[in-house]
């Protein structure tokens, strides 16, 4: 067997062993993988999502379970050519047929003084990431020394830490390497716009301590900026030393000099990724490392593979800015042209840059709105389907290029190659979402910017799944909303008879139902609707296993009196409940017959309590902790806020059930990100996670807007709230509906944040008509004899129990016995047959 | 108005049990309890057709198909079991989602302002 070790466990150094492993059928090469980072290799693009979801869902497929020797928290310190060795700084001396370096690159930090004080960091790797959020513990400010993409990501990453940033720039604008002068002008004001510091065209000559010997302040050229951390993203520096002290030539600027075969002076020996330097050049980036990888493994297994033009496309994922560049976006080609659009005010900017006669397009810059960049990247190198500016300025078409207009072989997914062609195979041979194209292709698995292109083709071959609601409507949950917005249609069947067919089903009527009951449709047992309602809001009560009922009184952040606390009791006791505390924070009493419900709830009712909801799609509970009013570490009154909120959105119907949860400080007691909408207190105000749930897929929440003050976050959970409404799906909870907005979570916060579409206020004034209407529904049912005459189990014999409903005894508690035998003959056709 | 299903068509019904037009909603159920104990649940559709099913949810032993939500599959009129939600025929009382499953059907029929059901399923067979 021979032996392939390859030195650098990155993005690029799994590609190697994977391709190798993917092609390698015949088990010829045994892989070794050393990695000096502890950790298996890991995603680092999107290493500023590393916050908010975590390690795991960062970490790159497992390479151990595929037969690759992983030797990991482990350095190469040197090469042997001649004896074709790698010494590890573990003392391994390992030998070799082939060696990949993919050894990387590491963060330059700039040589001023004070560059190495406690706070400085660097922004590379998961290490610097945890050691960066440990300092932000105590920090205010900070500074981020370079505003390039890798610097503004730092700076977006500190924002959700909760510290403010000062961006420092020696260019004159942002991004300078990615975007022109026009683009960078308006990328300044938008991320002013978000809270960060803006410096451009200042240089850093130092860094001071303060009495504690830790970060203080950073030196400009001109001034200082106050600062109690430091991150320096001016660029990076290949990591070719292993190379150059094995004798192997390097590049102009570093990198480790390779052919188009990726292969250095010695035979045996690749490099790839960001330490090598292919024609001179180091790529900085993941497409071309990827691709040089595919080389390599080809190379070493014998193949022909050369490494092309590498595409230096970059879509930054910056909160809620769009900022995208591609192909030759600074119209340095002989004789190129420039359409450019400056909207300003709109917070827009646009340019194609296109051949001398204006037919080709040779690349582009988009800042504020890179909706088109999925669209017209492909289409770099080849004819315009049109006129340039149609494809950027709205008013004329916009949004830039369908699906269409491209030929087979262009690409669709830069960071993996993967061709509309390839897409489209994938498609015709049984991919029928995107998530089976990405397993199929690899397509929109890296950076993601391509997934709405993959969306497209879906829709486009007619795979898509159908978005009907099912057999009824044609329509989706949102549009069948906006119908009955627009319409004012007030009833299930007015809606079927304009917009549907056939009678409707267990899918349509509750969903209708619900539109309805968020539209504000009165109670929920009025009329017709009544008919609509699944048993559980039917009976305004949750359906057990043998047909009985439970009840559950809201008790808004979990706050119970003492004498209400009684009352549940005394009532379970007569009526002889079984009783317990829910996951919620409040209490369910169980097994109570239909006909027994009203007189449950007459209880309850009279001494203050209101439906839970706990039967429906609705807001459930608002947990919280005890926070500041007792708790040492409280920095807010989080009960008070927990049951704010829950009285304000009580009852207020959703295409899911919502939860919340409030926090009175870090600590996190109520575990707030674990629900739709969490609230954490800071010393400042409240941090608003949203999207989390428990359930089936645990998901935690994430940060939407940070330290803003009572009513912000009010107007905040308003909006979001009644956005969701209106365009989630149904049965669809807040995650995976944020999940399924075209541009994500930076999309929710542009609407709900910054009030992009200028919906905010009509939003809010949906949910204050909520607010004002509100009323409890038992105490609807019990003021209304139509409505209480559904509470019985036999409509020939009102008075009588369900006999099949019967009760055994548990630790003191009863609990459903059954089915129950009533002596009744066997019918063979309950049976199975 | 007399409106009757019968599967199979039969004439003399045994009485079973009986209540209240009115009672009886349209697309929705309620449910009557027939002498010997058992329960039947009857439906209304939107066409003013009725039908009436055992209650009695073969998958949980509940008796609760009578709380199910109404509708069609296919023009085919269904009640859809409140607890695991099957959906079954109710012409047939075949489930749809697991055709070896049937409830049985009652003779159900309206006569002056009176909803009665037969007092034993399938033609009392
Ligand atoms: C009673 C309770 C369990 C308990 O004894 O603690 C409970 C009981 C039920 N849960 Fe739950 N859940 C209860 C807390 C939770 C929690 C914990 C929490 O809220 O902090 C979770 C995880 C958090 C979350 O929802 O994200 C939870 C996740 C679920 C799920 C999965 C949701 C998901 O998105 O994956 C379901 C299924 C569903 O809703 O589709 C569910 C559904 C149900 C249903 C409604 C199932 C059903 O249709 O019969 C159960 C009947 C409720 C009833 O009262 O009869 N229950 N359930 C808790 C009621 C809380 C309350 O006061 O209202
Ligand atoms: C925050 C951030 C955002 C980015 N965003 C984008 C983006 O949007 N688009 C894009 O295309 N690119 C982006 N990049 C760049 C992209 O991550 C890199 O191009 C890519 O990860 C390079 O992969 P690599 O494997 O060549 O190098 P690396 O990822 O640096 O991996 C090299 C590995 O080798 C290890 N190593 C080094 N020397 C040795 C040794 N002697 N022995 C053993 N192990 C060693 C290192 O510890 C490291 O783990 C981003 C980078 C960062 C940091
Ligand atoms: S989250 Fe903080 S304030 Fe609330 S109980 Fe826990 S430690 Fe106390
Ligand atoms: S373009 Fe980055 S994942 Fe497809």
């Amino acid at each position: 067997m021979r032996r392939l070790l390859v030195l650098g466990y990155g993005m690029v150094g799994h590609r190697v062993a994977e391709a190798v492993r993917d092609r390698d059928g015949g088990d010829a090469w045994q892989v070794t993988v050393v990695g000096e980072e502890p950790r298996p290799a890991y995603d680092r693009v999107a290493l500023s999502a590393f916050f908010d979801r975590g390690e795991a869902e960062l970490r790159l497929p497992d390479l151990a379970r595929r037969g690759v020797a992983l030797r990991l928290g482990e350095t190469a310190t040197a090469i042997d050519r001649s004896a074709r060795t790698v010494t590890t700084s573990a003392g391994a001396v390992l030998g070799y047929d082939a060696l990949v370096l993919a050894t990387g690159s590491a963060a330059f930090v700039p040589p001023v003084p004070g560059n190495d004080l406690p706070g400085c960091h660097v922004y590379r790797t998961i290490a610097d990431l945890e050691s960066i959020a440990a300092d932000a513990a105590g920090a205010r400010t900070a500074a981020v020394i370079g505003g390039g993409l890798l610097g503004l990501e730092a700076a977006d990453a500190l924002r959700r830490l909760g510290v403010r940033a000062n961006v420092v720039e020696m260019a004159p604008w942002l991004m300078p390497a990615q975007v022109d002068e026009g683009g960078g002008a308006l990328l300044g004001r938008l991320i002013s716009g978000t809270g960060a510091g803006v410096h451009t065209g200042a240089g850093v000559s130092g860094v001071v301590a303060g009495d504690d010997g830790r970060v203080r302040r950073v030196l400009l050229g001109d001034g200082a900026l106050d600062a109690d951390l430091v991150v320096f993203a001016v660029g990076i520096r290949p990591r070719d030393a292993l190379a150059r002290d094995a004798g192997l030539a390097l590049g102009p600027r570093g990198g480790v000099a390779v052919d188009a075969a990726c292969r250095t002076g010695d035979p045996a020996i690749f490099a790839v990724g960001e330490c090598a330097s292919v024609d001179g050049t180091v790529y900085g980036l993941v497409a071309p490392g990827n691709a040089m990888a595919e080389v390599a493994a080809d190379r070493v297994l014998g193949g022909r593979a050369e490494f092309g033009s590498a595409d230096t496309s970059t879509k930054l994922k910056l909160l809620g800015i769009d900022v995208a560049s591609f192909g030759d976006g600074h119209a340095r080609t002989e004789g190129a042209l420039e359409v450019v659009l400056n909207d300003a005010p709109g917070g827009r900017y646009a340019k194609l840059v296109v051949s001398d006669d204006a037919r080709t397009l040779l690349g582009g810059v988009l800042v504020g709105d890179a909706s088109a960049y999925a669209g017209l990247r492909p289409l770099v190198g080849r004819e315009l389907p049109g006129d340039p500016l149609d494809l950027i300025a709205p008013s004329r078409g916009g949004g830039g290029v369908g699906v269409d207009a491209l030929p087979d072989d262009a690409q669709i997914c830069s960071c993996n190659a993967v061709t509309k062609g390839a897409v489209r195979a994938a498609i015709s041979e049984g991919a029928a979402d995107v998530a089976s194209v990405k397993g199929c292709t690899r397509a929109g698995t890296s950076c993601g910017s391509c997934v709405p292109m993959l969306t497209k083709l879906l829709a486009a071959s007619g795979v898509a799944q159908s978005a009907a609601l099912c057999e009824h409507f044609a329509h989706t949950r949102a549009e069948l909303l906006e119908i009955v917005r627009a319409t004012g249609i007030t009833t299930f069947s007015a809606l079927l008879a304009a917009h549907g067919r056939g009678r409707g089903c267990d899918v349509c009527k509750p969903a209708v139902a619900s539109i309805l009951a968020s539209l504000g449709g009165g109670h929920i047992l009025d009329g017709e609707q009544a008919a609509l309602q699944d048993t559980n809001d039917h009976f305004l009560a949750n359906i057990q296993r043998n047909g009985s009922y439970s009840v559950v009184p809201r008790i808004p952040g979990g706050e119970i009196t003492p004498e209400r606390l009684i009352v549940i009791g005394e009532v379970a006791r007569d009526f002889g409940l079984y009783t317990k505390i829910t996951g919620g924070q409040r209490i369910d009493l169980l097994g109570a017959r239909v006909e027994q419900l009203p007189a449950i709830w007459g209880r309850l009712v009279e001494a203050g309590f209101e439906s839970g909801h706990a039967y429906g799609k609705a807001l459930r509970t608002v947990k919280s902790c005890v926070g500041s009013s007792w708790c040492r570490y409280g920095v807010q009154d989080s009960v008070g806020l927990a049951v704010e909120l829950e009285t304000r959105y009580r009852g207020l119907r959703a295409p899911h059930k919502i939860k919340a949860g409030v926090s009175g400080c870090a600590r996190e007691c109520a575990e707030a990100r674990g629900k739709d909408i969490g609230v954490i207190a800071t010393e400042h105000g409240w941090n608003l996670y949203v999207g989390g749930n428990g359930g089936f897929t645990p998901r935690h929440a994430e940060l939407l807007v940070a330290d803003v003050d009572h009513d912000t976050l009010i107007r905040c959970v308003d909006r979001f709230l009644m956005f969701y409404i209106r365009t989630a799906d149904r049965l669809q909870r807040t995650a995976a509906w944020i999940e399924g907005l075209d541009g994500g979570l930076d999309h929710l916060r542009a609407v709900v944040v910054d009030d992009s579409l200028g919906i905010g206020a009509d939003l809010e004034a949906a949910v204050a008509r909520h607010v004002d209407t509100y009323a409890d529904e038992w105490r609807g049912v019990l003021d209304d004899p139509h409505k209480l005459a559904r509470f019985v189990s036999f409509a020939n014999a009102p008075d009588a129990p369900d006999p099949t409903i019967a009760f055994g005894t548990e630790r003191g508690q009863p609990v459903p016995l059954g089915p129950v035998d009533l002596g009744l003959p066997v019918r063979p056709d309950h049976a199975k047959v | 108005m007399t409106l009757s299903t019968t599967v199979p068509p039969r004439t003399a019904v045994e009485r079973g049990a009986a209540c209240p037009a009115h009672r009886v909603t349209t697309e929705r159920g309620v449910a009557l309890l027939l002498p010997d104990g058992s329960q039947a649940a009857v439906f209304r559709t939107g066409d003013g057709a009725l039908y009436a099913l055992d209650n009695v949810d073969p998958f949980s032993g509940a008796a609760v198909l009578s709380r199910g939500i109404v509708g069609d599959r296919a023009g085919e009129p269904t009640v859809a079991s409140p607890m695991l939600k099957q959906v079954y025929s109710l012409r047939t009382g075949v489930c749809l989602d697991d055709p070896e499953v049937r409830v049985a059907v009652f003779d159900v029929e309206e006569r002056d302002g009176v909803v009665e059901v037969a007092a034993r399923p399938d033609g009392g067979r």
